[in-house]
């Protein structure tokens, strides 16, 4: 069906067709359109979840955590602050091996008190061994939000999925949003170690280094067969519903010279940039990362490359710029914008390709450079 | 690319406005895109939203800089906010205004959407609805087709008052 829906609702309305059992939530600018629309689909009986209203996202992430351990499919949502806030829970979530969606609306964390899009809450759940999708239109986030179901459950991979979305940019756009019929796209839940009253086993008890270290490489090992299940699930989903998806979205990079690396919204306005460079005799094309964990290999080897980060590990460098210059072993021209939701133009990021300097770092509107 | 941007103050629709606008142009067989920008303001303060319409997939998320249109839902905006920004020569400002308001270079249209709205008795909590009529009035211009326009009203809204309002706006707006 044909609709114009928000980033938000487009969320709300694939976690309505995943029907998880249990959402336990607390509303956030810019997130709250998703868990309204949520809570407004399970009174009116459009879902037949149980809704927690939860005080706090520790709590909300605590009781998916519960929740998920029983073996039912769980979902909750948040943006910067309340994410930080989940962070304890996050970990433990990944640590015990559930499979919990979540979408987390990606805002700036304060001070300054600020609500617009960054990507510094996502990438400070960086380690923690949950996967990450970032996406860049109402369309994908629909995609996205079901496909990671399948993804998460998959018992080759039985870790938490993070689908990350612009604050304001995506969550508030409005735009076209083609749903469909998932049918059987996400198979039922089958968690090996759900807690079984017939079968009483402990959880959590003390864990010897053995053993700890062990669990600790079964989620790297999880992790990297993520890798098969993610590409299975994109293949099945684009021959399902005929929408095609990886781990990157390339745009004109087959000859491209210079290549903008960037994820979200600004991946997407990239490929205006790559338009008008093309233009002007500039062999541009844009690589949109879509996974960021697991990292996928790039193909960028003989290429120029100019990285786009909106967020910042201080003392070290643009976080996709030192994970691209760690992972391909290439130098790439570093610039940090839109951090705080600064406004970044098509024009602003053909003016970083045009000025690029292979090696530097620039922080847009900030640093002199361009 | 066809870009939109609408000046309203925080209650007034203007976002409202804008998603109408998408959905019309999307039943137009288009693609469409709506977006306030979102900043501190509450009610009453001075508001921006755009809507960008293609017939392609639209990627620009920044706020549109070179409108092609202009809506100013409030003419008390025109001597606070520069609603002339970045407008091309030659392109078009529509004022919700019972006054005329001319710009030279400019294409000017002057619509009283807020007498549309007590006449149809289209008042919510106090307040006339102008997004429903102003469909009407950018209907004529020939952005969006008119049957377009009332479809996207009918699925927003029940109350029929809507569309008369609309309907009211296409006729009255002087081309």
């Amino acid at each position: 069906m044909l609709m114009v829906a928000t980033g938000n609702r487009a969320v709300a309305e694939a976690v309505r067709q995943a029907k998880p059992a249990v959402i336990a939530a607390y509303p956030i600018t810019p997130q709250t359109g998703i868990v309204e629309q949520i809570a407004e689909y399970v009174t009116h009986g459009d879902l037949l979840s149980r809704y927690i209203p939860v005080e706090s996202e520790h709590s909300a992430m605590a009781a998916c955590i519960g929740a998920s351990a029983t073996g039912v499919r769980t979902f909750t949502a948040t943006s910067s602050h309340g994410l930080l806030y989940m962070h304890e829970m996050t970990n433990w979530a990944a640590g015990a091996r559930l499979p919990i969606v979540m979408a987390n609306v990606n805002r700036a964390i304060g001070p300054g008190w600020n609500i617009w899009a960054e990507h510094t809450d996502a990438m400070q759940e960086r380690d923690t061994g949950w996967l990450q999708v970032y996406v860049s239109t109402v369309q994908e986030a629909y995609d996205a939000t079901l496909m990671t179901f399948r993804i998460s459950e998959h018992n080759d991979v039985l870790l938490p999925v993070m689908v990350n979305l612009d604050g304001f940019l995506l969550s508030h756009d409005m735009q076209p949003l083609e749903t469909v019929e998932p049918g059987d796209f996400i198979p039922p839940l089958h968690l090996p170690h759900a807690i079984d009253p017939t079968n009483p086993v402990a959880y959590g008890p003390l864990t010897g280094p053995d053993q700890y270290f062990r669990f600790r490489w079964d989620i790297e090992r999880s992790m990297r067969d993520s890798v098969s299940v993610i590409r299975q699930t994109q293949a099945e989903f684009a021959r399902r519903f005929g929408r095609t998806y990886g781990f990157t979205d390339d745009y004109r990079c087959d000859d491209a010279d210079v290549v903008v690396v960037a994820m979200g919204t600004l991946g997407k306005e990239a490929e205006v940039a790559v338009d008008t460079l093309r233009n002007e005799g500039v062999k541009a094309g844009s690589m949109r990362l879509r996974w960021f964990r697991p990292f996928p290999k790039l193909d960028l080897a003989g290429r120029e490359v100019v990285v786009i980060d909106r967020s910042y590990s201080f003392g070290f460098g643009g976080t996709l710029a030192t994970s691209i210059r760690t992972s391909c072993g290439i130098e790439p021209y570093s610039v940090i914008a839109g951090l705080g939701g600064q406004e970044v133009t098509y024009d602003d990021i053909a003016g970083f390709v045009r000025n690029r300097r292979i090696g530097g770092e620039f922080w847009f509107g900030v640093t002199p450079g361009v | 690319m066809f870009e939109l941007r609408i000046h309203s103050r925080g209650g007034e629709g203007g976002v409202t406005a804008a998603r109408l606008l998408a959905i019309a142009a999307i039943h137009d067989g288009k693609y469409a895109s709506a977006c306030p920008f979102y900043g501190a303001e509450r009610r009453g303060a001075p508001v921006v939203s755009f809507v960008r319409i293609d017939d392609r997939p639209i990627r620009v998320y920044s706020q549109i800089r070179r409108p092609d249109l202009v809506v100013v839902l409030d003419a008390s905006l025109l001597g606070v906010v520069d609603v002339l920004s970045g407008l091309k020569t030659g392109s078009t400002i529509l004022i919700n205004s019972a006054h005329r308001h001319e710009y030279p270079g400019f294409i000017t249209y002057n619509i009283d959407l807020t007498g549309i709205a007590l006449r149809e008795d289209l008042v919510i909590a106090g307040s006339p609805i102008l997004d429903t009529p102003l469909l009407g009035a950018i209907a004529r211009i020939g952005i969006i087709s008119q049957d377009s326009a009332k479809k996207a009203i009918t699925e927003l809204f029940t109350d029929e008052r809507n569309v008369k309002a609309a309907d009211a706006a296409y006729r009255e707006i002087a081309i």
